[in-house]
């Protein structure tokens, strides 16, 4: 029996395309008991500028094509600012200041000193942690909830973490005498823009490096309050240098010839082009790229809790996350109990302004990633796989995504295998520990899995044999800057947190 | 104790009137400080009543201060309150305790003239004593960094030969006494103390008898600091009549003794025997204070630790 035929024996001819069908009136129907009324974080206080310049060599400096770009809010569709574009001229000025502020200053300050400076970032962060959360939450679109109380108290205590590296490397690779490597180039995603810069930042500055970072065109502004933080904290000028722009800008700073480090967080595609780009030079690379991971359920599993994980696993951040749980992989007894609470759960997500304390499903970042989203979801209603959606009212503006499920779903099909990075979750089952397992590693990604199941000798078990960087054992989507991440095969290679996120900003003999 | 020989005047602005039998009421009188340990983050004088006069040398012609005498029952007092506050401290994240420590930085900061002042008061030049505040302060940022990272470096995953998972964690010991060197009065204590609190401890301090008074000023910026109350407490008196009460005590689970005599510590030693104590000797020189690179090993915490294994199954 293959996999569809169990789900459709399993599911017993219930069908979960449609919110009104006799199955689902029998489910939970929350309707209007679940209208909250608004709760809106206030942004009053939050000033934004009407434009923002390249910030280099410690100076607001004006693109030199005179160019600028928006930044829109993607719930809202509405200008929030405009920022520069930073074209190869620029970007030369920025390794340049980097250079400067490695040789002039970085590179002769003691590691404790270093380690002040970064201390001091790590504090300014914690003080202005609300207005942070809010401009992220408006450039990007992710609830606030999440910008508050995941995305900024993690931004804050990688800071914190490296900061306390920075006088200790000798200990973080005894006898292999570790020497920072110059100038790192930094391009980094739109999904978690400020979060990102952090574990880009903390570090390559920890361990002794300056910096030139490109933040996502989508969301820029974060990138650059933090600029303005880093002003406010007197680090050396060069030190760290801001340039914002599209591809383009990214693929200058990548290619610049005296940056002697790349990292790189993003789509494999754009990852396979850095790895080429590079390929012959003697700049050290880390790719930390898509993913697809399998949430893997066993039927011993807590279902309950299982469900919150399966639901953080996927709509967390609308989906945009690339160690997202994408695959949910359900031991066949479990099928029929599990999507009925998981549907039930998917009901009571509540989809809409990223500004009201009371969302889980905020925007999609850009109309462009909507429109992926759409062709891949579509992909899997032409191929086959049945589509379940919350039947939730979407705001007229902006880009919105409805939270989705597809059963039937095979292993072939697009949805199952390509990275979709929105709220959308491939069901699929299997009978026993090693076909899970199989179709666990049954992809060309190896960022994140999941395992669900109260026998912890399985949890070992599944664990060691996921061909995956990060497995979360009865739980998902958990971070913290002393745990390692990143990814095996096409997901990437090198790691960020903890003393191995270290290594790819040091020369060890 | 009090410096055998006190220092002059000679620094001090002139106060004296010779027409008036050298009597001149000052234009504000100042306001002197009682001096106190702390305990269980409260300020408190010794219960005995028993004080140590210590110099004062800005003051007119040699007046002394006092400082408390810790007797047995505080040594107990402050035992009973450390072994309440080991439960929380070491409970918290490693990422909440390296959070409280660094707090205690910017807090000595703001108090780093009076932390020097004390120094020179106890004796230093003033450059030497804005030396030792600085590193000081900058050693207490150090360990803050410590504290969600020596877990890394002295955990193993242990490759047993079988299907299990097996790994060594390091955990605290519980409460510590220390006998803290007489020289650096502010660097040494804060020295000896932090790798024993990053790692989750908490600590019974017995002051620098040569600068008792500097200690008691630290003890004024813990209590500001986000340090729990009884996570470092903080004793002025003798090391000779003090120690043997910490070392035969049930409730201290390790000694940490610097600048002790030999007779002493094999005094404490055998006393430590009654609950196995573990009794760590330091003996660097008062430059080694000031060596950052040595003085910050982790082997320092390292020797305040205990190492748990836990073996799990690993199968389908």
């Amino acid at each position: 029996m293959t996999a569809k035929e169990t789900i459709a024996s399993a599911t017993n001819g219930e069908t979960h395309a449609a919110p009104s069908s006799p199955a689902q009136r029998a489910a939970l129907e929350f309707g209007k008991a679940w209208t909250y009324a608004p709760a809106p974080e206030a942004a009053d206080h939050v000033r934004i500028d009407p434009r923002y310049e390249l910030f280099i060599g410690g100076k607001w400096v004006a693109p030199s094509s005179g160019k600028y770009f928006d930044t829109v809010s993607p719930s809202t569709e509405q200008k929030l600012s405009e920022v520069a574009e930073a074209n190869e001229r620029d970007v030369d000025l920025a390794v340049k200041a980097a250079r400067n502020g490695y040789e002039k200053y970085w590179s002769k300050l003691s590691g404790i000193e270093r380690g002040k400076y970064i201390y001091r970032i790590a504090r300014v962060i914690q003080e202005k942690a609300r207005e942070l959360a809010i401009v992220e939450t408006m450039d990007g679109g992710k609830p606030i909830k999440e910008s508050r109380d995941v995305d900024l108290p993690l931004v804050a205590a990688h800071f914190f973490y490296y900061a306390g590296w920075a006088d200790k490397l000798a200990y973080a690779f005894p006898g292999r005498s570790p020497r920072p490597l110059g100038v790192a180039g930094q391009v980094i995603p739109w999904n978690f823009p400020l979060l990102m810069a952090a574990w880009k930042l903390a570090p390559a500055l920890a361990a002794g490096n300056t910096c030139v970072l490109k933040p996502a065109e989508t969301t820029p502004l974060t990138a650059l309050l933090l600029a303005k933080i880093i002003e406010e904290c007197d680090l050396p000028p060069g030190v760290v240098n801001i340039v914002t722009g599209a591809g383009a800008t990214g693929a200058a700073v990548v290619a610049h010839p005296d940056v002697d480090k790349v990292a790189f967080t993003g789509s494999t595609d754009v990852g396979k082009r850095i790895q080429k780009a590079l390929s012959g030079t003697k700049k050290k690379l880390t790719l930390e790229l898509g993913g697809k991971a399998a949430n893997i359920v066993f039927a011993d599993a807590p279902l309950d809790q299982a469900v919150e994980g399966i639901i953080s696993g996927i709509y967390f951040n609308q989906g945009h996350v690339c160690c997202a749980g994408s695959r949910l992989l359900v031991e066949e007894g479990a099928f029929e109990p599990l999507l009925q609470k998981l549907r039930d759960r998917m009901q009571t997500l509540r989809v809409g302004d990223p500004l009201d304390k009371n969302t889980d499903v905020g925007a999609i970042n850009s109309k462009m990633q909507l429109d992926k989203i759409r062709e891949l979801v579509e992909a899997g209603e032409r191929e086959g796989a049945e589509r379940f959606s919350t039947p939730c009212e979407l705001p007229t503006r902006g880009y919105w995504f409805a939270p989705t499920l597809f059963t039937g779903v095979s292993q072939s099909h697009r949805i199952a295998r390509e990275e979709i990075f929105g709220p959308v979750l491939a069901v699929m089952t299997f009978r026993t520990p090693e076909e899970a397992i199989e179709k666990a590693n049954n992809t060309m990604y190896g960022l994140s899995a999941g395992v669900w199941t109260d026998k912890g000798s399985k949890s070992f078990w599944v664990s060691q044999r996921l061909r995956a960087g990060v497995v979360w054992a009865n739980t998902y989507n958990k971070f913290d800057p002393s745990s390692p991440f990143g990814g095996y095969k096409e997901s990437g290679f090198g790691r960020e947190g903890g003393r191995q996120g270290l290594l790819p900003y040091l020369e060890v003999d | 104790m009090a410096r055998a020989k006190d220092k002059d005047t000679a620094g001090a602005p002139a106060r004296t009137d010779e027409r008036e039998n050298g009597f001149v009421p000052p234009a504000r009188l100042s306001v002197r400080k009682a001096y106190k340990m702390l305990v269980g983050g409260q300020f408190v004088r010794s219960e005995s009543g028993r004080y140590i006069q210590v110099a004062d040398p800005m003051s007119l012609g040699g007046t002394k201060e006092n400082v408390p005498w810790a007797s047995r029952k505080d040594v107990r007092d402050a035992v009973v309150v450390a072994r309440g506050a080991w439960e929380g401290w070491s409970g918290r994240t490693a990422y909440n305790r390296g959070q409280i420590l660094y707090r205690l930085a910017e807090m000595l900061e703001a108090r780093q003239g009076e932390l020097a002042r004390s120094l020179e008061r106890g004796g230093l030049e003033a450059s030497r004593a804005a030396t030792e505040t600085a590193v000081a302060i900058d050693r207490v940022v150090s360990y803050a960094g410590w504290a969600d990272k020596y877990q890394s470096l002295f955990s193993s995953l242990n490759p047993v030969a079988g299907p299990h998972f097996n790994f060594t964690v390091p955990e605290s010991m519980g409460v510590v006494g220390v006998v803290a060197p007489a020289r650096p009065a502010l660097l040494g204590l804060l020295g000896a103390v932090l790798p024993i609190i990053t790692a989750g401890n908490t600590a019974i301090v017995l002051a620098s008898e040569e600068d008792p008074r500097t200690a008691l000023v630290l003890g004024e910026a813990l209590a500001t600091s986000d340090l729990p109350g009884g996570v470092i407490n903080v004793l002025t008196g003798r090391a000779a009549e003090l120690l043997p009460h910490l070392a035969k005590h049930m409730e201290v689970a390790a000694l940490d003794l610097h600048g002790v005599t030999p007779e002493l510590a094999r005094k404490a030693e055998e006393a430590a025997i009654v609950n196995v104590k573990r009794v760590r000797t330091r003996s660097i020189d008062e430059a080694a204070w000031f060596d950052a690179d040595g003085a910050t090993s982790p082997r320092w915490i390292e020797r305040f630790v205990e190492m748990k294994t836990i073996w799990h199954p690993s199968g389908a």
